[in-house]
């Protein structure tokens, strides 16, 4: 057949060679084209990563095996090539860009001779017109002043100019297929805009196929030609974009598109005004020094003069980028960091410059839920341990502690026995459910949330947002909620607050910020969430004029 | 300044405490080091029944003599019986190895859980430690000895202080990166008191790395003694130790080796034994070799 | 870079001064008259007289403590208890064999250890990666007298290749020098070998687990590229500091080295000071060991801005 720049047939990859070995991918048969876009999509250990290692031939040698099946890249089978002549169709014909760019680039080169290396491999051009190939490719991929970030290190380069120089080598020596692993996942959406828009135009001029594994439905939606779902390791359907969108035939798939949170804020709860202030922060500000050398004093501020007000039973959202210093604001207020000045009130005590010992009477008002699952929980202690300490710390006798971890089990839908068991034996959901009850146990006014389901897979994600949502209804809690997305905050927030560089940019009703907003970066933000034209849980492409705004502005922040 | 994550500070503790990605003994040899390990702890501890002469029996007619009955490995300078003696001195070897790593380990855990927690101790604590790694150790446990007159206990003194710095960095890093872990933060948040956190949250964490290091360190232990003997600045010369039987041995290397072999090959052995189990413990406690196990 | 430089040369003063606290109060917290523990049980009160003079025992501790500073700050390291020759000059005289050991221990650990450590974590797993750890754990386990002597019996008295001990100036013809070097120099630098070769070895598998290798593979880069070009500069950091760190090992394997060889070199001389309980002069070596430690890691702290780029001032 003409265009088929790779045909996977009935590929089974297992772990080690062994006859019964467990298989990590079973029977995946997927094709792209030439100039096509394929999203493999799908959540964590669903082998899509494995797909396109495969593919390159860089599986980890004697561990992952490929045990059956074909794969063709441009007509020639992979699977059996040599070391030697698959090196020869890497990056010639074949060529990967990776999730993170902060890793991905040798921080001891420069870039520029990182790309060169390419060339040196694989052409025998010599060093003035390999330069000039570069410099050409760089610019292509629109960095700016090309010749000075070639002679940079990457450590100077930032995410986005990071990942345009992982594609400029990708694409250098115009290969046939790119695999572009999660290549947005790292980035802010802003970022994640420009270099999807990039991706989508160099493989038009050059007709590319492009493998794009990605678990965000959004960044399907803006990529794709055809979509392959993938789950433990067995492709669950295959179809074009639309088809997948709108009349996906699987269960899987279907789940898969509801549990995408729609940008579209819920319906606004009445906002009650008599319910009392728990929280309020006035001009919070902190600020770092770094010294640099000869006692040079740089200051910076990570959040500056943020003002904000949290009632009884209604959730507030912070919104940014990173670097926006919601993040610090959070870990201020629960007087994990000192604050620079300002006040926070908890209760209508003034809690900003209490000594550690004052402050340990009113610690149990407010409580925070992390963002990594894996780090929040002790390892050694057990579930029970880790919820009872904090109403042991109050003075409740460690019986009666240990009694009410149970009923908090319950309350966060986990079994009783999980009591005496470990982190360890939990999920990456299931840890975040005990972190909930760690903090509940404490009967606080405020939960802080900071990035809380940020981590976790999208079905998961749904699950914990449902269960923080029946908690506030059923005991009043306030919540603090900080989020870099957009989708989750329109569906959890009552209000919201988006920030920028330390600063507080817009607040207002979740429901007025997120569909009209004022200023010029929120508008930016939502224009550049993925996917924002598609109402993914009721499979059909939003009404116009919700989300988008009007303006459609060059977005060159700073990638 | 973005030196901090590459300091030789971070590194220091691997220099003793082996790579972090680590080498694994087969199973076998580790089962043979601990069959070493226990024959030579089992013949030191019954030394007074197995061994065949007594150790300090000057016999002036028996000098330097080969194997014979009674005499399995031959005799000394002074006609003692060599195997009597490599038995007996393995009971000071083995007592300075195992008194210097419990000492050391226990002295450094206190002043590291200190220095990592409580800023204002960190910086003052560091230079004194920074200091006394500065000093070869050889250097400064000779000096401690030959001031202080050759006893048991001051050449544990001389063995332990340099090894103390190296817990202490230990413990610090430990501590210092325990304390970033969100589960700290929470234990913050939720009011417990800084005893508490710790006692239940910090200090669990440096256990594993510190059993590994006191395995080192009494590996350690064991040679510097028996270099601080055989310089002629360790414990009284009549007492058998490996040390002193090989520096007594050193005026007649050339007549009879063996002298100097034979303690050597048991001393090196006894240390090959720890460190091998020192090497193994270290794979069984690592807790990123744990995780994988389930499944992250 | 001038910045950073005075920095760490004026974080090098404290460490300085508590190695210099620390020598100075080994003395004088040692339980009994100091004087008395020098000269030794036979010595007659006016001997005791004179070594209390020399050393200003009669002085307030803090009074002592800054005037011995004062006058080390001036090179004067005062004079020997026993020959009544400059500490300075003692040791001036006798520093040749140390150093020409001690720099070719560095020179060979560096070139067998590093290709070893590289290929250990190139093969990891397989039987090259384990003879090549099995040596390093031996190297850690044997001491360097075990070695020295097991040297001298294979080689200088079995097959009489070469001398059994002793040294000679490398003015007076390489041959005798090598001759007479090669030993102590196999001898010390087993324990270095043994130790870079582990830390190139873990560091090496550190760095090529990470995303940058995958990268350069990804590239169609042949394995030596991978190796030497990505992996290697990447993981030198470590080794490098090892090395530095190490240098205290290799202080310490000399004095050892130097007395199973009859080196008349500064180890040999800082022993018999200690058995003649010749004060100035160990204290002179303390000091200057400790100082040259300081110096050769503020040198390789210098050096890791040269590997990393991303090390700033």
């Amino acid at each position: 057949m003409i265009g088929k720049v790779v045909e996977i047939n009935n590929l089974v990859v297992s772990v080690g060679t062994q006859p019964d070995a467990s298989k990590i991918l079973d029977n995946v048969s997927l094709q792209v084209s030439e100039g096509e876009t394929l999203c493999l999509v799908g959540e964590s250990g669903s082998g899509k990563s494995v797909t396109s290692l495969t593919i390159m031939g860089l599986l980890p040698k004697k561990i992952l095996v490929p045990t059956h099946g074909s794969v063709r890249l441009a007509g020639e089978e992979i699977l059996t090539a040599t070391d030697r002549h698959l090196r020869s169709l890497r990056a010639t014909t074949m060529a990967m860009i990776f999730q993170e760019p902060m890793t991905a680039l040798n921080p001891v080169v420069p870039v520029g001779k990182q790309i060169d290396e390419v060339l040196r491999t694989h052409t025998s051009l010599d060093a003035r017109s390999r330069r000039k190939r570069i410099l050409e490719m760089m610019e292509q991929v629109r960095l700016p002043d090309v010749e000075r970030i070639f002679a940079s290190y990457p450590h100077r380069l930032s995410g986005g100019q990071r990942q345009r120089i992982m594609i400029a080598m990708a694409l250098v020596l115009e290969p046939k297929l790119l695999i572009a692993d999660e290549p947005t996942t790292a980035l802010d959406v802003t970022t994640q805009k420009q270099i999807l828009s990039l991706i989508r135009d160099l493989q038009k001029d050059h007709g590319t196929a492009v493998l794009f594994i990605t678990h965000d439905m959004g960044v399907v939606a803006e990529i794709a030609d055809r979509v392959a779902v993938m789950r433990y390791g067995h492709v669950v359907e295959t179809g074009s974009l639309d088809a997948i969108l709108r009349t996906p035939t699987q269960d899987y798939t279907r789940n898969l598109l509801s549990a995408v949170p729609s940008l579209v804020p819920r319906a606004a709860r009445p906002a009650t005004a008599s319910a009392p202030v728990v929280l309020d922060t006035s001009e919070l500000t902190k600020v770092y020094r770094e010294r640099s050398m000869l006692g040079k004093v740089r200051e910076v501020a990570a959040a500056q003069d943020v003002t904000l007000t949290l009632h009884k039973g209604r959730t507030l959202g912070i919104v940014g980028e990173s670097g926006s210093g919601k993040s610090t604001v959070a870990r201020c207020i629960l007087r994990l960091i000192d604050p620079t000045s300002g006040g926070i009130r908890l209760i209508g005590r003034e809690i900003s410059f209490l000594s550690r010992n004052l402050l340990r009477p009113h610690r149990k008002h407010i409580q925070i839920i992390f963002q990594d699952p894996y780090r929040s929980l002790n390892p050694r202690l057990t579930v029970g341990e880790t919820i009872a300490e904090g109403p042991v710390n109050y003075g409740m006798p460690k019986a009666d502690a240990l009694k009410r971890a149970r009923e908090l089990l319950e309350l966060v839908d986990l079994p009783p026995d999980a009591i005496t068991r470990y982190p360890h034996q939990f999920s990456g959901g299931q840890r975040q459910r005990i972190a909930i009850a760690r903090a509940l146990a404490m009967d606080p006014d405020v939960l802080v949330a900071d990035e809380a389901v940020s981590a976790l897979d999208v079905s998961v994600q749904a699950q914990v947002l449902q269960l923080l949502d029946d908690i506030q209804t059923r005991l009043g809690i306030a919540l603090l909620f900080i989020t870099h997305d957009l989708r989750v905050a329109a569906q959890i927030c009552d209000d919201v607050i988006v920030m920028q560089h330390g600063r507080i940019v817009e607040q207002g009703p979740a429901g007025d910020i997120l569909t009209s907003p004022k200023q010029a970066y929120t508008q930016q933000l939502l224009e550049a969430a993925p996917g924002r034209g598609w109402d993914f849980a009721n499979f059909r492409p939003l009404a116009t004029g919700m989300a988008a705004p009007a303006k459609t502005r060059d977005i060159a922040l700073n990638s | 300044m973005a030196i901090d994550t590459i300091e030789p500070s971070s590194i220091s503790a691997g220099a003793a405490s082996g790579p972090r990605v680590s080498f694994r003994p087969s199973s076998a040899i580790i089962t043979i080091a601990a069959i070493c390990l226990i024959v030579v702890v089992a013949s030191a501890i019954f030394a007074g029944v197995l061994a065949p002469q007594d150790p300090q029996k000057l016999a002036p007619a028996m000098r330097l003599k080969p194997g014979m009955p009674g005499f399995p490995l031959g005799t000394d300078a002074y006609g003692r019986d060599l195997l009597s003696r490599i038995l007996h001195g393995g009971r000071i070897s083995l007592m300075i190895g195992v008194g210097a790593a419990i000492v050391s380990v226990t002295i450094g855990l206190t002043i590291g859980l200190v220095s990592g927690f409580f800023r204002w101790a960190d910086a003052i604590i560091m230079r004194i430690m920074d200091g006394l790694m500065a000093i070869p150790s050889i250097l400064l446990a000779i000096a401690v000895v030959s001031l202080s007159g050759a006893s048991l206990k001051t050449v544990l003194i001389a063995i332990i202080i340099p090894e103390i710095p190296r817990v202490v960095r230990l413990v610090r890093s430990v501590v210092l990166s325990a304390r970033e872990e969100p589960y700290v933060e929470a234990a913050i948040a939720i009011g417990s008191s800084l005893p508490k956190i710790l006692w239940r949250h910090l200090m669990p964490n440096t256990f594993a790395p510190l059993i590994v290091q006191g395995t080192y360190i009494c590996a350690s232990a064991i040679l510097t003694e028996a270099i601080l003997s055989f310089l002629g600045a360790g414990i009284n010369p009549e007492t058998p130790t490996w040390g002193n039987i090989m520096a007594e041995g050193r005026a007649f290397f050339q007549i009879k080796p063996s002298l100097i072999f034979w303690p050597g090959v048991v001393l090196s052995i006894a240390i090959l034994s720890i460190n091998l189990i020192g090497d193994a413990t270290r794979d069984a406690l690592d807790p990123r070799m744990k995780q994988r196990g389930t499944g992250k | 870079m001038l910045g950073y430089l005075i920095r760490r040369i004026l974080a090098a003063i404290p460490v300085m001064g508590v190695v210099a606290l620390v020598v100075f109060l080994l003395l004088r917290l040692t339980p009994g008259d100091p004087a008395a523990i020098i000269a030794g049980d036979l010595a007659t009160p006016e001997q005791l007289e004179r070594i209390r003079t020399s050393l200003g025992l009669n002085e307030p501790l803090h009074t002592q403590f800054f005037t011995w500073i004062w006058r080390i700050l001036q090179g004067d390291f005062g004079v020997s208890l026993i020959s009544q020759v400059s500490v300075i000059k003692m040791i001036g005289q006798r520093i040749e064999p140390t150093i020409s050991i001690a720099l070719s221990t560095i020179t060979v650990a560096i070139l067998i250890a590093v290709p070893l450590g590289v290929i250990a974590a190139w093969k990891h797993g397989t039987w090259i990666d384990r003879v090549v750890m099995s040596l390093s754990v031996l190297g850690f386990s044997v001491p360097v007298f075990v070695v020295g002597y097991v040297l001298i019996q294979i080689f200088a008295i079995e097959f009489r290749w070469l001398p059994v001990q002793g040294f000679r100036s490398i003015t007076g013809g390489f041959g005798p020098f090598f001759e007479r070097a090669i030993l102590p120099t196999m001898a010390l630098s087993f324990i270095y070998i043994a130790l870079i070769a582990r830390i190139t070895r873990a560091s090496m598998l550190e760095v090529l687990g990470e995303d940058y290798v995958r990268t350069a593979r990804a590239k169609g880069i042949g394995e030596a590229g991978v190796l030497m070009r990505h992996a290697l500069r990447n993981a030198a950091v470590p080794v490098i500091t090892v090395i530095g760190t190490g240098f205290a090992l290799l202080i310490s394997g000399v004095v050892v080295t130097e007395s199973v060889f009859n080196i008349p070199g500064i180890g040999r001389l800082t022993v018999d000071a200690v058995l003649a309980r010749d004060y100035p002069v160990i204290q002179a070596m303390i000091l200057l060991t400790s100082g040259l430690y300081v110096t050769v890691n503020l040198v390789i702290d210098l050096a890791y801005t040269l590997l990393d780029p991303r090390i700033r001032y």
